[in-house]
Order: C-alpha cells, then sequence, then structure tokens
C-alpha cells in the first residue's frame, strides 16, 4: 500500500512530517545532508541571538581597542583588516550554503532581545534565502514589576513587527508558561504568526557545586516530555489558523504519530539524533508507515488532528480530567 | 586607479602611500616613530593593494633591523625595488649594509622618520641624532618639513635614485611630523608614474646578480686599489644635485608645488637668515611671516637636500643682503666645532662666499641647538634666535627652547610671542587613553579636513604611562595651510574630558582670554563651579572663558558605551566650535562611526555610538560664571608625600607636567637617577579598589603575588602594632603555626591601585552566604579614599618580617617580603609586572638588572618616577637599560664585572688578612650565600671589614673598602620581552647560554611585540593574528627552551604564574640559586593578546590545561632527572581557551577556513609538543645531564 506522507507546513509542501528542530546537527552541512538521505523533510537552522551577537561585536570592538591611543609607541595592537567578518555574516551565509547542499526547506532561526534587531535580522534571513523563519522567543521576566499582559504584549508586538517586515512564512516557537496558553496562541497568530512551534525548551542555570557559579545547562529531551506539547497541541488543533509543529520528545514513530493524532503538521526531532544518529530520521519514518499501514491511515493529512480535542472521544480527558486520572492511575483509587 | 586628492592624513601614512606604490619588497623591523609606515604597508598588502607595477608589495618582517637590511640589500641586488622604514637605534643597525648599498651604488629609498638617539637616556621623540650619524654613508638625504613636503620628497627621492643611482634617505622630523595629521594633497597613481622612469627601473634590474650574466660584487680589495676604486663613484655623487633639481622640476610641472635644493623665504633684502631643516622651517616660516609684515628685513633658508650638500645652491638661495645667518640644527654633537649643518653652511661659505659676492663682508654665521626629543621649537622661538642675530655680540653657539644655567648656552626668547591668526581655531583636549579622545579628535581633523575648504592640523601627546594615561589632542582649523608643526598654546576652546584632570592639571594655562572650556563632569550647570580649584576659577574669570559642561558619563552609559565618552565630546566641541554646522558635524561624525566600525563592529557598535551622538548636545548646559573665586581648594600638582628634595624640585615638575621649565642644572649629568620614586607620584587612577573583608580571607597571600602593581599587600605583625593602629585599621589573628601571636592585614594602596580587578577574581575565599562577596572585593574608591590613604601609610610604617623567618618558597610566605617594584606604570592588570616584583621581593635587595627596550624598560625607567624601590635599610635593585638587542650580553658584562671585583676582593683580603684578621678573612671568603640568612650575614661580616679597613691607612685598604660590596652576592637578571629574547637579542643571548656564567635571564613572553604595538614575534603562536601577521602566524612558535636546553648546562624554566604560582616561585628560586645562565620564560599575559585582562590569569590556567603553555624545568644540577615535565597531560579544548582571546578571535572573523585550518594544526602542535617533552623527560630520567651543572 502507497502510504501519503506529505504534510503542509507554514505553507511548504512538506515529504513527510518530520522536521529537524533546531539544533548544532543543522550547522554543519555533512549532518544536514544525512539528515535529508534519511528523510527529514525539513530542517530549522540552530538560532542566530542577537544577544550574541551584540555581545560579541562589543567585545570585540573593545578587545580592538583597549589600550589604544594611549602610549605613543603603541597607538594601537592589532592590524588594520579590510575584510573582516562581524555579526551575523557567518550566519546569513550558511543559509544560503545549506539551500545549496540540500533541496529541503530550510528554515531560518531568531531570537532577539530588542524589536529592531529581530526585525533587522529576520529580513537579513530572508534576502539569504531562507524558506521560513522561525522566532525562538525567550523571555524570562526577571523585572518583578513587570506584568503577564506586558510580557505578552511583548511577544505580540514582536511578531507583528516581524511578520510587516518579512515576506517568507513565519512561525513561532514559545514556552508554555502563559496563563492562558490557548489564547496566547490565538493573539500570536492574529499578530502574524502562521504556525506555532510547541514548546520552547528553556536554557536552565545549575550550580557548580565545586565552582560556586552557575552554568547553563540543557540536557536531551525524553519522550516524557512528549505529553505537555501533545495537550496543547490538540487543544489548539483546529481553532486556530495556522501551523503546528511540536517539538520536545519526539525519540520514536509512536511519539511522531501521536503528535500527528493530537493536531501537529509535523514533528520536530533533534535529541533522538544524538542518541541513536541522523539515520534515526528513516526509522521513526518507517515506523509511523508501518503504524499507519497497521491502523490503516493512507495518509498524514488523514491522521492529522483525529485525536484533537475536538476530534477526540475524550475532550475532557485533555482538561483538568485528564490530571485526575493520572493520579488514579498512580494510587490506584480515586482521591 | 587613485585621483589627486586631498586627504587627511599623517608623515607616515603620507610616506607609506608613495612606498607601497614605488616597491616591490619592503623588509621592515619595527621600531617607533617609524614602526606605522611598516604596518600600513602590510596591511595595503595583505588587502591586496598593488604597486605601480601592478603586483602586491611583498612586506616582511625581520628579526632586527640589521636583518632588514641585510634582507634589504639582497633583495636590491636581486634585481627588485625595496625599501624599508626606520629611526634611531634602528637606523644605526642598518649603517653596515648602508655603506655596501652606497658602495655598490644602488637605487633605493630609506624611509627614516628621525628620532633621537639613545643616550644619557632613551626617547623615542624625534630630532635628527639618528640621520646624522649616517652622514658617512655616502647615502643621499632629502627632508620633508611637513606632511605634504614628506608626501612629496618621497616621490623626488624615488624618482631620483632611480637616475641617479645613489640610495636616498628620505626622512622627516619623528613624531612632529610622522604623527602629525594634517589635511595634504595626496598624488594620484598616474603622477607616481609619470614619475618612475621604468627604463630606469629595468635598468636596476638589469644589474642585478643574474646566472645568465655572471658577475661579481662584494669583493675584497687590497691597498693596491681599494682608494681609487673607492674615488670610482665620485661622478654619480656629483651628478645627484643636478637630477634631484630635474626631479623637483618635473614635479612642479605636473603637482604644481615647486621645490629646490635650498627654499629661501623671506625678504629679498634681508640682513638676517635662518637655515633650518624638516619641521623647524614651517615655524620659523610662520616667525619670518610676521616679522616682514612688522617691517623686519628677515628670512629663511629650508634645507631639501642635506645630502650631498650644494653650497653653490644654498648660496644662491642667500640673499646678498644677509649679514647674519644662524644654522639651527636638531642633533647634538658633543665635542664637535659645531654642528653638522652648521658646518656644512659654514664650509660653503668658506668655499664660496668671495666668488658670490666679491668683497661684499662674509656673513657672521651663528650655530644653534633646538628640538632635541621633539622639544617644542615655536615662532617664539625663532623670533629670540632673530633677535640674537640682532646683537652686536650673538652668541656663536647656543641653545633654544631651554633654560641653560651651567653653560649658559640658551637664548632668551618671549614665550608670548605669538604667530597666530585670529581665524585659526586652536583646539585642546585633555583625555584618557581608555576614552577615545584620541580618535575622536582624529575624526575631527579628517571631517573638517575633508568636508570644508579649511586646512586641519591635529598633533597628539600621551604621557609615559600605559595605564590611566593622560592625552593632549591639539586641533587646528585654519584658512590657510598650517605650516607650523608646534603646539597650541593659545587655544580658543579647551576641553576636559575627564573630570579628575581638574584637580590635577592646570589646563587653563593655555587658554586665550574669550575661549570656551567645555568641561566633562557629573556635577551639572548649577553645581560645578564649586568643584573646580581656585587656579582654575581664577583664571575663568580673568580671561572671560565661557564655561560648558557636560555629563558624558552619564550620555555615555545611557547609550552603552561604557567610559567611552569620545563622540559625546566630539559632537559637544563641534556645537561649540562651530567649525561648521552642527547638523554637519553631527552628519559626518555619524558618517565616520559608520565608516570606522560599520564592518569591524557591527550594527550594535554604530548604534551605540549613534545615541551617544544623538544624546551629546541635549546633556550640554552653559554655565553661569560668577565673578568672584568660591573655591577652598588648590591644584593638586606636583610629587606627593615627603619627597627627598631631588624628587620634589625636580621630579615633581615633571609630573606637575611643568617638566619644560627645568633648567640644565636641575638635570643628572650622566642619566643617572634615585630609584624607589614611583611613591610620591599618586595618579590615583581607579574608579573602583578591592576592599578587604577580614572575615572571609584566609592569608593566602595570592592577591598581593598576582597584583601587578604592589598596590595589594600583605603584612604579619606584632600585636602592639594593631593597638596602635588609626581607627578602622583593622587586623586579624595571623593564621599558620609560624605566626602563632601574630596579627595580619591585607592593605589597599589606594591611590596606586590602577583598579585593574585581578586581585578579586584571583580570591578564592568566598562568601558561604553570599556566594559572589569573596575576601576582596572591587568597591567604588572615593567612599574609601581617605581611610585607605591613612589605613595605608600607618602599614608601611610597620615593619617588614624578617626575611630569615619567612619561607619565601610558599606562596604566603613569599609575599611577606617586601616587594622592590611598585607602582609601576605599566597597563592595568599587565602580565609581566607581577613576575618582575615576585623577582625583587627573594632578591631585590642585590640584584642588578640590564633591561632590554621594551615594555618593562618603558615601565621599568620612564621618567617621571620609576618603580624600583628601596627597603628599610636603603637596598634595592640597581637597573640599566642598553639597548633592545643586547640585554643578554649587557647583563653578562655586569657578571663579568663581579666576578672580577671579587677575584680582586680575595687578592686584597689575602694581602691584608695579617690586618683584618684570618677569620674574618675567612667567613668573608667561605660564605655561600645560598640563604637570606647567610646573606644578612655577609652584608654584617662586610660592614666589619669596611669598618676595619677604613683604620687602615693604605691604598690597599681603600681599594678594598671600594670593592667590599661585591662580596655580597649579586644576583644578575636580564630583563626582556619575547621581541628580545626571541629576535632581535636572540644571537646574544644564545652566546650568553653558551658562556653558562651566572647571569639570570627573565623572558616576559607575551608573544607579540607589545610596547610597539603588537608585532609578530618568533614567540607569537600559530593562527594568532599580529602586525606582520595579519592572515594569522602561519608557523608554530619557537620553543627557546629547548634551544637553550640543548647546552645541557643551562637552567630553563617554563612558568606561569596564574596557572601555578607556587611552581613559578620555586622555579624562579631555584633558578637564581643556580651558579650559571638561568632562563625563565614566563607565560605574560598581555593587551596586545585583545583579552579581558581581569581574568586573564583565569585564562593563563586553561593555557597550561590545555597543553598551550606547559610547564617544566631543566634542572643542570640534577644529575638523576634535569628535566621535569610540571604540568598535567593536556586536557580540554585549545579552541575553547584561544577563541577567548582577539588574536585568535580575529582570524575567525577574517578568514574563517584558516582559522579552522591554523587551529587545527594548533591542536596538533600541542599534541607534538607533549609527547616530545613526554619523550624527553623519559630520557631524562634514564640519562641524566651531562653533569656540567655540578
Amino acid at each position: 500500500m502507497n502510504l501519503d506522507l506529505r504534510t503542509k507546513y507554514l505553507g511548504l509542501e512538506l515529504a513527510s512530517p518530520l522536521v529537524v528542530s533546531a539544533c548544532p546537527l543543522t550547522q554543519k552541512l555533512d549532518s544536514l545532508k544525512a539528515l535529508e538521505a534519511a528523510g527529514a523533510a525539513a530542517a530549522v537552522l540552530p538560532s542566530l541571538f542577537e544577544e550574541q551577537i551584540e555581545h560579541d561585536e562589543a567585545e570585540m570592538t573593545k578587545a580592538r581597542e583597549f589600550g589604544t591611543e594611549s602610549f605613543a609607541e603603541a597607538l594601537t595592537y592589532f592590524p588594520e583588516q579590510e575584510d573582516y567578518r562581524s555579526g551575523p555574516d557567518d550566519y546569513l551565509d550558511y543559509i544560503g550554503e545549506a539551500k545549496k547542499a540540500v533541496s529541503i526547506p530550510i528554515v531560518a532561526s531568531l531570537n532577539g532581545t530588542s524589536k529592531g534587531g529581530w526585525v533587522r535580522y529576520a529580513r537579513l534571513m530572508q534576502d539569504a534565502g531562507a524558506d521560513a523563519l522561525e522566532l525562538n522567543v525567550y523571555f524570562i521576566a526577571t523585572d518583578l514589576e513587570m506584568t503577564g499582559a506586558e510580557v505578552e504584549k511583548r511577544y505580540l508586538d514582536l511578531v507583528a513587527a516581524v511578520k510587516q517586515s518579512v515576506s517568507i512564512p513565519l512561525a513561532v516557537k514559545v514556552g508554555p508558561y502563559f496563563s492562558s496558553m490557548g489564547n496566547m496562541a490565538k493573539r500570536l497568530v492574529a499578530s502574524g504568526a502562521d504556525g506555532l512551534v510547541l514548546f520552547n525548551r528553556f536554557l536552565q542555570p545549575d550550580i557548580d557545586l565545586d565552582a560556586m557559579e552557575l552554568h547553563p545547562k540543557l540536557e536531551l529531551s525524553t519522550s516524557s516530555e512528549l505529553l505537555k506539547p501533545l495537550r496543547w497541541i490538540a487543544i489548539l488543533h483546529g481553532r486556530v489558523a495556522a501551523s503546528l509543529a511540536l517539538t520536545s520528545g519526539i525519540h520514536q514513530a509512536s511519539d511522531l504519530a501521536k503528535a500527528l493524532l493530537a493536531g501537529a503538521d509535523v514533528g520536530m526531532v533533534a535529541s533522538a539524533f544524538y542518541r541513536e544518529g541522523v539515520g534515526h530520521a528513516r526509522t521513526i519514518l518507517d515506523g509511523l508507515s508501518a503504524w499507519m499501514a497497521e491502523n490503516e491511515y493512507d495518509s498524514v493529512e488523514q491522521l492529522k488532528g483525529s485525536m484533537s480535542q475536538e476530534n477526540c472521544p475524550d475532550p475532557a480527558a485533555f482538561e483538568r480530567g485528564n490530571y485526575m486520572k493520572a493520579l488514579v492511575s498512580f494510587t490506584g483509587k480515586a482521591i | 586607479m587613485s585621483e589627486r586628492r586631498f586627504v587627511t592624513t599623517d608623515g607616515n601614512e603620507a610616506t607609506s602611500m608613495i612606498a607601497h606604490l614605488c616597491n616591490e619588497v619592503m623588509a621592515i623591523y619595527p621600531i617607533t616613530p617609524s614602526s606605522g609606515m611598516g604596518e600600513l604597508t602590510d596591511a595595503w598588502a595583505a588587502a591586496g593593494r598593488k604597486n605601480l607595477f601592478g603586483a602586491v608589495p611583498h612586506v616582511v618582517e625581520m628579526q632586527s633591523e640589521a636583518g632588514a637590511a641585510g634582507a634589504v640589500h639582497g633583495s636590491l641586488q636581486a634585481g627588485a625595488l625595496t625599501s624599508t622604514f626606520t629611526a634611531s637605534q634602528g637606523l644605526l643597525l642598518m649603517i653596515p649594509n648602508m655603506f655596501k648599498i652606497a658602495g655598490e651604488l644602488t637605487s633605493t629609498v630609506f624611509h627614516v622618520s628621525a628620532r633621537s638617539i639613545a643616550t644619557h637616556a632613551l626617547s623615542i621623540f624625534g630630532d635628527h641624532g639618528d640621520v646624522m650619524a649616517c652622514r658617512s654613508t655616502g647615502w643621499a638625504m632629502l627632508a620633508g618639513g611637513s606632511v605634504q613636503e614628506t608626501h612629496d620628497m618621497a616621490m623626488i627621492a624615488y624618482a631620483s635614485t632611480l637616475e641617479a643611482r645613489v640610495p636616498f634617505i628620505h626622512f622627516f622630523d619623528g613624531f612632529r611630523t610622522s604623527h602629525e595629521v594634517n589635511k595634504v594633497e595626496q598624488l594620484g597613481d598616474d603622477d607616481v608614474r609619470a614619475m618612475i622612469d621604468m627604463k630606469l627601473v629595468q635598468a636596476h634590474r638589469a644589474r642585478a646578480l643574474n646566472p645568465d650574466a655572471p658577475k661579481l660584487r662584494g669583493t675584497a680589495q687590497n691597498p693596491d686599489v681599494f682608494f681609487q676604486a673607492r674615488e670610482a663613484c665620485n661622478s654619480f655623487y656629483d651628478k645627484v644635485p643636478a637630477i634631484v633639481q630635474k626631479q623637483m622640476d618635473k614635479f612642479a610641472k605636473l603637482v604644481g608645488r615647486q621645490y629646490h635644493l635650498f627654499d629661501y623665504v623671506g625678504a629679498a633684502d634681508a640682513d638676517r637668515v635662518i637655515v633650518i631643516m624638516a619641521s623647524g622651517g614651517g615655524v620659523v616660516e610662520e616667525a619670518v611671516e610676521k616679522m616682514l609684515a612688522d617691517g623686519e628685513k628677515v628670512g629663511l633658508v629650508h634645507v631639501r637636500l642635506y645630502r650631498p650638500f650644494v653650497g653653490d645652491a644654498l648660496l644662491a638661495a642667500l640673499p646678498k643682503s644677509v649679514k647674519t645667518i644662524a644654522v639651527l640644527d636638531r642633533t647634538k654633537e658633543p665635542g664637535a666645532q659645531g654642528e653638522p649643518l652648521y658646518q656644512d653652511v659654514v664650509t660653503a661659505l668658506a668655499e664660496g662666499w668671495a666668488s658670490r659676492a666679491g668683497n661684499a663682508s662674509m656673513p657672521r654665521v651663528i650655530g644653534g641647538r633646538y628640538g632635541l626629543s621633539s622639544k617644542e621649537f615655536t615662532p617664539a622661538m625663532a623670533r629670540g634666535v632673530f633677535d640674537e642675530m640682532k646683537k652686536a655680540s650673538p652668541r656663536k653657539h647656543f641653545t633654544v627652547g631651554i633654560r641653560d644655567d651651567v653653560t649658559n648656552l640658551s637664548i632668551d626668547y618671549d614665550p608670548a610671542y605669538s604667530t597666530e591668526g585670529d581665524d585659526v581655531t586652536r583646539a585642546v583636549f585633555f583625555g584618557l587613553g581608555s576614552d577615545g579622545t584620541v580618535g575622536a579628535n582624529h575624526n575631527s581633523v579628517r571631517i573638517v579636513g575633508e568636508n570644508t575648504p579649511l586646512y586641519a592640523q591635529g598633533y597628539f601627546v600621551y604621557d609615559s604611562k600605559k595605564a590611566g594615561s593622560v592625552t593632549v589632542s591639539h586641533l587646528r582649523f585654519s584658512p590657510r595651510p598650517i605650516k607650523g608643526s608646534y603646539l597650541v598654546s593659545k587655544a580658543n576652546f579647551v576641553a576636559c574630558h575627564q573630570s579628575v584632570f581638574v584637580e590635577k592639571l592646570d589646563m587653563l594655562s593655555l587658554a586665550e582670554e574669550g575661549a570656551t572650556f567645555l568641561l566633562n563632569s557629573t556635577f551639572g550647570p548649577d553645581e560645578v563651579w564649586d568643584s573646580l580649584p581656585i587656579e582654575t576659577q581664577e583664571q575663568i574669570i580673568k580671561k572671560k572663558l565661557r564655561l560648558y559642561v557636560v555629563d558624558a558619563y552619564q550620555v555615555a552609559r545611557d547609550a552603552q558605551m561604557g567610559v567611552r565618552i569620545n563622540t559625546v565630546m566630539q559632537t559637544c566641541f563641534f556645537k561649540l566650535a562651530k567649525v561648521l554646522p552642527v547638523e554637519e558635524a553631527v552628519a559626518q561624525i555619524k558618517n565616520t562611526i559608520q565608516k570606522t566600525y560599520g564592518k569591524k563592529g557591527g550594527e550594535t557598535v554604530v548604534a551605540r555610538n549613534f545615541a551617544a551622538v544623538d544624546g551629546a548636545i541635549a546633556a550640554l548646559h552653559e554655565v553661569k560664571v560668577p565673578d568672584k573665586v568660591t573655591s577652598k581648594y588648590h591644584l593638586n600638582a606636583g610629587a606627593q608625600g615627603n619627597p627627598p628634595e631631588f624628587v620634589a624640585k625636580v621630579l615633581g615638575t615633571i609630573i606637575a607636567n611643568r617638566g619644560d621649565e627645568l633648567p640644565v642644572s636641575a638635570m643628572p649629568v650622566d642619566g643617572t637617577f634615585p630609584t624607589a620614586t614611583t611613591q610620591y607620584e599618586k595618579r590615583s587612577i581607579a574608579l573602583d579598589i578591592p576592599i578587604w573583608d577580614s572575615s572571609l580571607c584566609i592569608q593566602c597571600g595570592l592577591c598581593s603575588l598576582v597584583c601587578p602593581h604592589a598596590a595589594i599587600r600583605m603584612k604579619v605583625y606584632e600585636p602592639e602594632h594593631a593597638k596602635k593602629a588609626p581607627e578602622g585599621f583593622q587586623s586579624v589573628d595571623a593564621k599558620g603555626k609560624e605566626f602563632a601571636g601574630l596579627m595580619a592585614r591585607i592593605q589597599v594602596a589606594p591611590d596606586d591601585c590602577t583598579g585593574c580587578g585581578v586581585c578579586v577574581e584571583t580570591c578564592p575565599a568566598k562568601s558561604r552566604e553570599v556566594a559572589k562577596r569573596k575576601a576582596i572585593n572591587m568597591e567604588p574608591k572615593l567612599p574609601h579614599l581617605e581611610r585607605e590613604r591613612t589605613n595605608y601609610d600607618y602599614f608601611l610604617s610597620i615593619p617588614d618580617m624578617d626575611r630569615a623567618k619567612v619561607k619565601g618558597d610558599t606562596i604566603k610566605g613569599s609575599q611577606l617580603l617586601r616587594p622592590l617594584f611598585e607602582y609601576s606604570g605599566a597597563c592595568a592588570g599587565c602580565g609581566e609586572t607581577a613576575y618582575v616584583k615576585l623577582l625583587t621581593q627573594f632578591f631585590g635587595d642585590r640584584m642588578l638588572i640590564a633591561n632590554a627596550t621594551g615594555c618593562s624598560s618603558i615601565y621599568g625607567g620612564n621618567l617621571p618616577t620609576t618603580p624600583y624601590a628601596v627597603n628599610a635599610q636603603g637596598q634595592g635593585p640597581s637597573w640599566s637599560n642598553s639597548l633592545f638587542e643586547d640585554a643578554g650580553e649587557f647583563g653578562f658584562g655586569f657578571r663579568l664585572a663581579i666576578d672580577q671585583q671579587i677575584k680582586y676582593a680575595a687578592v686584597l683580603l689575602a694581602r691584608l688578612e695579617g690586618q683584618l684578621g684570618g677569620e674574618l678573612v675567612a667567613e668573608l671568603l667561605n660564605n655561600p650565600g645560598e640563604t637570606d640568612e647567610q646573606i644578612a650575614e655577609q652584608r654584617r661580616l662586610v660592614a666589619a671589614l669596611k669598618a676595619k679597613l677604613a683604620k687602615i691607612d693604605s691604598d690597599d685598604a681603600r681599594n678594598l673598602i671600594a670593592s667590599a660590596d661585591f662580596l655580597i652576592r649579586r644576583s644578575v637578571w636580564s630583563f626582556g620581552g619575547d621581541g628580545f629574547a626571541y629576535d632581535i637579542g636572540y644571537g646574544g643571548l644564545d652566546h650568553v647560554f653558551a658562556c653558562g656564567r651566572d647571569v639570570n635571564i627573565l623572558v616576559l613572553d607575551t608573544e607579540v611585540y607589545s610596547n610597539t604595538g603588537g608585532q609578530a614575534s618568533k614567540a607569537t603562536p600559530r593562527g594568532a593574528v599580529a602586525k606582520f601577521a595579519a592572515g594569522g602566524k602561519p608557523s608554530r612558535k619557537k620553543d627557546l627552551g629547548m634551544m637553550a636546553m640543548a647546552y645541557g648546562n643551562v637552567f630553563v624554566g617554563q612558568i606561569s604564574l596564574g596557572a601555578n604560582p607556587l611552581h613559578a616561585i620555586k622555579t624562579i628560586r631555584a633558578a637564581e640559586s643556580y651558579r650559571g645562565t638561568s632562563l625563565l620564560i614566563a607565560y605574560a599575559h598581555c593587551i596586545g593578546q585583545g583579552i579581558n585582562m581581569t581574568t586573564a590569569l583565569t585564562l593563563q590556567k586553561e593555557a597550561v590545561a590545555c597543553g598551550y603553555w606547559p610547564l617544566f624545568h631543566y634542572d643542570p644540577r640534577d644529575e638523576q632527572e634535569p628535566f621535569h615535565l610540571d604540568s598535567k597531560e593536556p586536557q580540554g579544548d585549545y579552541k575553547a581557551f584561544a577563541d577567548q582571546q582577539a588574536r585568535f578571535a580575529m582570524l575567525t572573523r577574517s578568514n574563517p577556513q584558516e582559522a579552522e585550518r591554523l587551529a587545527g594544526l594548533a591542536q596538533q602542535d600541542i599534541a607534538h609538543r607533549w609527547k616530545f617533552y613526554t619523550g624527553l623527560a623519559a630520557a631524562s630520567r634514564a640519562e641524566g645531564s651531562s653533569g656540567e651543572g655540578k
């Protein structure tokens, strides 16, 4: 039987619902090519961090200028260089190289800090040939005076500003920590998001007990992380006019099947490739095909959202009922 | 193809533009102030800029000027058009080859930014001492007097040398012209092409060595023919003047500027004429113009072609009416009857006057010296010379610009005399090196020069410190070309970019009446008046100055610019000075920012600068000046504390920026100065200083060990000192059994600290409750200043511990020894000085230091004050600097003298044994001098010896008194950087190794030429970007340690204070204790590496951990196992270590693929070296040493 794995994400026609999530594997042409060969239908490049560019530019300038024009014998310490790359040059060049190296769509990813920065880099990425953009919004409101409404406004303003400046599709990757995730998703789409990527896995600081210092830490995801985005994909499916991508926790074919059933247009994978190698893309897709065949699905389109909150037999399970159910199964009796 | 156009540039660049076009090979070696020329041509070559012939010239850095000259000679002999750039000692090192090049009639031009030669002292500044030393080489000499002339003369020199076959020195005044920024007309490529006759280029090539047409040059000749052969070149020299004039005429036809061998300016019937060469000419010209307008009959002759000296042409240039000629020489030839130009002029007159002027009596000629080491030379001084000439009996030989109260040679002049026009904007800006003032002013000169019809001039004065250096920018904007190269002394605009200067510098003495004074201050327009000292208020009122204030710090902070207040102040200047409409100025400032940072710094830096510019004008306020002085305090200039008389009167005057006022009698006659003088120069440059939290301190001593400035110290003392201490002077129980019952304290020197933060970064003691808090913490200085000043004074008064009771071979113990190197002017966070300081803690009381020229000689010996100090007994390092290249031999010479003196003393002791007593003599001769105790004992014995000798009336006794001190063990050290040890001084160093005498060599290895501004050395690592390695150094670092070890009898230690301080301490002590030659290679981080200086010691740890800088020592005394690899097997990522440093990271931005390739090779280097070293260690264990070290 000929299964149709095609899906549409951000208006892009994809050969399968397996997309490589933003990770260092997509930053190298070799692994990018291998992922394409293994069936990945699109790739999100690692995020360009505006903050990092700013820091880098400022630090390099400081290092170049430190101690200059102070002492008559050493007015500078480094040679003048006319061909000098700074900021996003490498990233933008890589978009072009990646486009040449593979035929799958390339989604550039951006993590900004200022509205000006978001807009500027988004446009540069579009000009460099990206098929779509993924805004990786990561904002930690450490200012205790800042309200939730203000935080939300930041997100919405940002999406609107970027949307206005580019013509390629725009996905927004956010975390789950909004008081009303559904409403937030709706407003993000209203502000211009063509797709939502759920959810961002935030880099969390860890304490080094020996050095008594903080170190950022990011661990590979596990299948257990699937459930949080799964719920929200299911809730949002059919209710927001945007593509949905599930990221975090897809490690095997069954995870991808669940994502699609909940309503995702694509599933994004990264950690599993680190554990199993890039060839694992083929394993997941083969597994998905086998499961679909076994369960008599003809196409991914058919599969998508059939277990969403709207379509599933027990909609309440995606609400508080789900919580109760879990507790019952854990304690063996209803509380 | 470049067109002729007006550009704003300096003399070095103006020269390089021509040199780059006219050469195929340039072999160079960096030396101030010529380094910029080689650097520019190298950068242009790296960027693919072609020469006139369509190829990119090859620029190569050699190991010394001698090497550069050899390479130039070779390249010329092989047919390439070849040049070099140099100055001062560098030019002297080229002299042997210069004789050869001239003797072989070879066409070339050497570009020399003329600089003083080191005599009683080194000076980086300008005079003609170096070029005058080349008079006998047979080179033609062509002088440029301004940036424009320097550009033009470079061209004329190339055109002339090709035709004449006589090589040319093209020279101009170091700094005054090499570094002055001025508006000039740059020749177009077509102009240069028109001046270069390709047939002559082809003829040059045809003379090259060529096996297809073999020839031989460089024979050895004998008495029979050498003389005749030497005379055979005469006709070529005879033709030079005509050729030069022909090229000058051709140039004039082409470009419009007419030069002659001698150019006369002045009255046709002048009775008084000055003859002068280079930048002084423009100054005299200003005076002449004004005096002519005042009806005086004066004139001057600019000397263009100095060699060959054409007397007839000089006479032709002189008006026949001249009665008195004053020849001004910017050089000194002690013992000569007059300076060189004077003698040439006198000879010309003696030989030719009669034939030119018949019976008219020959003019009287007087000769004067001026402007040595860039001493100011002003129109007022020129006027003074003219006035002297008017006298019935003027001095035959004189000086001008100084006060010579010893031999009374100096002439008087009226400093108030001025030739400055009212329509000239004259602005002076006082800034800090770190605040970007100079860069902004450079840009202002460019903005005005290139966007208005005005002419613009900028000259920048720097002080001798590397940390907290004060810069003074002198800018002129004029509707006429600016001829006079001298500092602004009647400014109509004075800007103080740092409010700390207000208390220390008399800036307004430069302000003329009605001038504008712009002050950057955190005080607002209503408060700032009261912050000014009495003298400043007085001058503001008296001179009717308009006072403006801006809080540029706040504007810069708001724009995330940190301390870079430059663009804020620049915008305010344009707003107030009205040189061009402020909107246009702002647009141009932004344009410049975009050009400067658009590519290199990226949009972030551009945006921040724009924000600073935009915020500036709104923050600018005029201050209503009260009509009377209200301040309660005076300017605090000069030496501080209780200085000895010489320090107070002489050094104090220099500190107060009034060194120009010191008379000859104030100066030492032979360059000898007292040590321990930095203590009287309290610069107080830190904004934050380390404050001790005694409750957390573990008394490890690391903070004191790593402090580059000896500005944080530790003492252990008797409780009685704690009891008598001033309030707030906290003491705690000293930790450690050996210190039971004693008290301890860590103390900051608040006025000497540079605020680098290295101590806090290094402090290992952290609070349990607040993890970020350490046992020392950087805090704003002001709230602590008064208390810590009092505390520091008291701390110093507490006696140091008895050295004999201190375990010097521990970190803590080492820090209880008093540093005899303190408060140097090195960069904040310097990676070298902590080593120097540590050595003085161990051996300072008996140290002789032979210091190679470089950073360590500058922070070690630059006036006004010097950091080598003395202990309570008045003993301390005795220091001298010979040259850059010979610190090895210089120190070796110390050792020879000492050993010889010891031998002589032993002879005398033997002779006097009967009178002195056998026991004393035996004790004196047998004391091993290994420990502090033994050395202290020897000092007692020598004192006893001298006491006895004083009572013996004999020559032997008196001679022994003179040599007795040598019986106390001397610790002989040669200090230098990697430029010295790996490059220019290596040959000598190698010979010192081979000789095996007891000389200790400390190499402060920053892996780059630090003092001259970041040129690559053979210590520069693979992949690092440096000047002359713009594409990343392709080859690996030279392994100096291994080369020394190959001798078998040299102690070698490679150390890193940041990575393993205890290893450094033990290795240093072992090296010194070795009675043969010792080499210590010390990892010295440096701003030239492009690193965060505060965390540099952590970087050193990473350097050792990843195997980049393995620690080892080779001790020839250890027969079983001389070589010890003292660091662990490399772990971690070299790339992660490298990426934190701009020197490596820059390449990833300019050429990522090459950066990756070189980083890969560098990682391999680490592996190979480790393998080699481990193999060596194993072999060493198996075979032991040769035993020569015993």
